[in-house]
This record gives C-alpha cells, structure tokens and sequence, in this order.
C-alpha cells in the first residue's frame, strides 16, 4: 500500500481546497436556486469572434503555434493595448500568449519567485495568487485593503508590508471581487514607493474593459516610473466574454518575459490556435461589442448597487469589474454564516467575502453577470431575508 | 436618453419608471415625463405580452400573405394599405422592397379560416393583381425572445 501522504508534494497537499466549494456543491443540487455567484459573463462570445474560429477550423488551422502564439496576434495585442491603455509592448520580444490570464499569473511568479521569496498580495483579491506563490516556493505577504480606501492599496500600507525578501506586488485590479480600481494617481503613489528597489509588479488587469468611472482604465505600465518593473497581464474571456476559450497574455520587458517564455514553452508548448485565431477578430473588430455589453454591464451595476443599499446592506460604488461587494455587517452575522443561512432560507447563492481573504469577513460578493429580472428576483429574496432576521 | 428608454421598454414593458431611473441614472421624474411624452408624440404606441401561442392547444394559426398591388396615383400604396389595416384578422402590414410589394401578416383560428380570408377579402381588392400564402409552421424567436430554448445558465460550476 502507498503511503500518499509521503509521497505527494507538501507544498500543494498543504494547500487548503477553497473552503466553498463544498457550500456551492450544496447549492448544485437544490432546486429553485438563484446565484449570483457566478464570475463569468453570461453574454454569448460575440458571433464574429466564433466565427473566425470557426472559419480557422475550416482552412484547418490546426496545428500548434510558435511558443510566444500568431504572431498576427502579437500585433494586434500591441495595438489594442497602445491604442487604449496607451503603453507600448513590441510584439518581437516584449508580449506573450497564454492559456487565459491565469496561466500568465502563474508562469510570472514562477519565473521571478524562489525560495523563501515574498509576494505582497492585496486582499480581498482573486483566490489563486496564494497558492501559486506558495507553489513557487514564496510566501505570501498579505495586504488587508480597507472598504474606507476604496479597498485600493496604499503607499503607507505598501511601505509596511516591504522586506528585503520582497520580489513582488502583485496588483489585481480592477478588483474581483470589491470592484475597486486604482487610478493614476494612486499608482503614482505607489511607484514612489518602490522607486529605486528591485521589487516588481505583476499587475492582474483582466478586467480593464470593465471599468465604470467615465474613464478609460489606467495600466500600471503607464505609470510614471512603473514599466520597467511591470509585468502586465490581460486576456480574453471578461471583456470579450470568452472564458472557454482560455486565453491570455502576458507583456513585460524582453529581459523577463524571455524567461517566462521558457516556463510556458516546457509547461504549455503554446495557446490553442483556435482561440488566438479568434482572438485576433475579437481585438480588431469587436469595439463596439465590448461597449454594448458594458452598458449593460453598467444598468445592472447601478441596479444591483441601489437594491442592495435600499435593504439595508451598505454597498460602496464598484468602479470596475462586475460585481457588487456589500457589507452585511449590520446583521450581525459572520460572512459564511449569511451565504449559507441565505442559501437555506430563501434560496439565493452569493460567495462569502471570507472566500477571498480574511479581510473580506463582513462582505458578501455579488455578481451582476445576470439579467435583469433575475437580479431583481435575488434582489427581492436577500431583502426579504435581511427583514426576517431582523425580528 | 429617450432613446435608451425606448429601448429598456422594447426589452422589458414591465420595468418601472423607479427600475428605469436607476438604470439610466436619471430621475424618476424624468423617466416619467419622457415616458408621457412619447406616448403622446405617439412614438411609444403600447405594451404587449409575448406569448408562445403554440404552447395553447387551441391556439391560432398565422400566414405571411404576400400580395402584388397596382399602385394608385398621387395615393401610391397607402389607400391599399389601410383598406387592408382595417381587418381584424390582420396582424401587421409593411410596404416592401423587392419581388412583391405588401407584407401581409394573417392570423385565423384555423388553416382555412385564412385560405377563406385571403380569397374572399385580400384577393378581390381592386388594386390587388395576386396573393402567395406562406402558413406558418413554428415560432422559434417572437420579437427578440427566443421560444425553444428555456432560460437555462449553463454557467454555474465556477464560482469563483
């Protein structure tokens, strides 16, 4: 009989399964739940992005890519992101194609991270910088961003959490789940902190389409001092609703993403060409497809904002992203408690502020990747819970 | 912005002005009174269920009646047009471009209801030279709301 415990990795049977996915096993099997627990868009891939795929298939593009992907679409990705973010990444040696953004963030840690070495990780944030820190060997340094900052990361938090063992901020935002951006200027501040270390920044920007303040999305890259410490990674499936497709980039400067093009080349070999192929059509034509469903996007946001705050569960204005982060303090409950006495009760399933840190005990998360009328509805029974735990 | 109320009503006449405002980030006030004045301006002319008639065992059946007309002049296709208008069991009429000239949506009780309707009354107008009857089948999509598919997420695993 094999010992299993002797055998496997400490490091990943250290690692704890995310705690609610045993809730939200729960939640599967009960009839007549409504989520908003969902994080991926409900809108279809727009239809001339499948069909490009499509039509890749058809002249049989089959075959792998070179490691760094099509380079037709290393073009593009240059493009998109110099005409709006305004940075500038040469498609020979600075961008990169991964399998979703979620390969990038890892192969980026992997590629800059040893052991012992620490990763600043602001929480509440995306559950997966954790792990792949701990898997490369780091150890994570958490920051707790506050709801009255806007959840942003300070510059007097940042100074607080630097070591000399420091390798990397990482940057999640737009922030899933609290919504929160960092503009310019908050960056800025950011950048002063760092100026003149060795520390880099691995900005998580998947989500720089969705963005709610009347301004375009700041890249870290474009920030005074930040681009040659920034590896920037985007993708496809949130602003494009291209989740299945897994794919994603990474840009940086030619000195690390040589090195991270070396993970990705032994671990991945390359993207699938399907989706590079479709992905070229989603960065050249689909402007306008991605502003229609930010529109939407932005309805359901001011619907959902207002209908959690007229039940008496306070919820700050998320500027990106989409999902709404409310404080459900005033019950008096524990985060978990709520979602699974909510689950019970009326049937609706949000994820637990807890799931993305300690930091985020006191929030629910709430996304608004539904219709309308089913936002209503789970808007509907949470107010009627909230009322009956009152009494 | 009257536009984007248009539009949120086309999608859902149910919605409230309240729902509405929060939506556009205006007024209720506002909603309110744009919504008044584009029913008086006549542009927002009324709200209606979309029902799968199908679903109904006795439900009515419905044909896209094609018709050839000789136009009037100085009156081209509008005295035709609001002859044939005037029938209950029309449902719309479009002037249109191409082989044929009006576009005549019938709706019957029954196949023959509509067989007797279009030869009895559409074909023996003055003005008009012929008919072709297309009865139909099945309602897939009726005014943007897809009929076959259910309101299924196929999302749901992913939580995080």
């Amino acid at each position: 009989m094999i010992d299993y415990s002797k055998v496997l990795n400490k490091t990943v049977t250290d690692i704890k399964p995310s705690g609610i996915r045993k809730f939200f096993d729960i939640a599967n099997t009960m009839e007549g739940v409504i989520s908003l627990g969902v994080g991926e868009p409900d809108f279809q891939t727009p239809w001339k992005i499948r069909k490009a795929g499509i039509e890749s298939l058809e002249r049989g593009k089959t075959k792998y890519t070179s490691n760094v992907g099509l380079s037709p679409l290393l073009n593009e990705i240059s493009r998109y992101l110099e005409r709006k973010f305004s940075v500038t990444y040469s498609p020979e040696d600075e961008i990169l194609v991964t399998v979703g953004g979620s390969e990038a963030i890892d192969a980026a840690i992997r590629a800059v991270v040893s052991n012992g070495d620490e990763v600043i990780i602001p929480q509440p944030s995306y559950v997966c910088y954790e792990p792949m820190t701990r898997l490369a060997g780091g150890k994570p340094v958490i920051i707790n961003t506050m709801a009255e900052n806007d959840f942003k990361v300070t510059a007097e938090e940042l100074k607080a959490a630097i070591t000399n063992r420091t390798k990397i901020l990482i940057l999640p935002y737009p922030c899933n789940p609290t919504g929160a951006i960092m503009e310019y200027n908050d960056i800025l501040e950011l950048s002063k902190v760092l100026e003149g270390t060795n520390i880099l920044v691995l900005s998580d920007e998947i989500y720089s389409e969705l963005t709610f303040s009347g301004k375009p999305h700041t890249a870290v890259a474009s920030v005074e001092g930040m681009r040659e410490r920034t590896i920037t990674v985007n993708g496809f499936s949130k602003a494009f609703s291209m989740t299945g497709w897994r794919l994603g980039y990474a840009c940086g400067p030619k000195e690390i993403m040589s090195q991270i093009l070396k993970i990705h080349q032994y671990a991945i070999m390359c993207a699938p060409t399907t989706s590079q192929h479709a992905a070229i059509e989603a960065l050249k034509n689909c402007d306008d497809e991605v502003a229609v469903m930010l529109k939407e996007y932005n309805m359901r946001r001011r619907l959902i904002v207002k209908g959690f705050n007229k039940i008496g569960l306070e919820c700050r204005e998320p500027k990106g992203a989409f999902y709404a982060f409310p404080s459900i303090k005033s019950t008096g409950m524990t985060s978990e408690e709520f979602c699974e006495k909510l689950l019970y009760a009326k049937k609706v399933a949000v994820v637990p502020g807890t799931a993305f840190g300690e930091s985020g005990e006191g929030f629910i998360r709430a996304s608004y990747c539904y219709s309308t009328e089913h936002i209503n509805e789970a808007l509907k029974r949470i107010g009627e819970f909230v009322n009956e735990i009152k009494i | 912005m009257k536009y984007e109320i248009l539009k949120l009503l086309s999608r859902n006449a149910r919605s409230s002005a309240e729902e509405i405002a929060t939506m556009l980030d205006i007024t209720e006030a506002e909603v309110e009174s744009a919504i008044a004045e584009l029913e008086k301006d006549g542009l927002l002319r009324g709200y209606k269920a979309i029902v799968d008639w199908d679903k109904l065992d006795d439900a009515y059946v419905s044909a896209i009646v094609e018709l050839n007309v000789v136009p009037k002049a100085g009156l081209g296709f509008e005295e035709v047009a609001k002859k044939i208008m005037a029938y209950r069991e029309v449902e719309s009429v479009y002037l249109m471009s191409g082989v044929y000239d009006l576009n005549v949506v019938v709706k019957g009780k029954t196949l023959q209801d509509i067989a007797w309707f279009v030869a009895k009354e559409l074909a023996t107008i003055d003005s008009v030279t012929s008919t072709t009857t297309h009865f139909v089948m099945r309602r897939y999509k009726e005014m943007d709301v897809d009929l076959i598919t259910g309101n299924e997420d196929d999302r749901g695993q992913l939580f995080i």
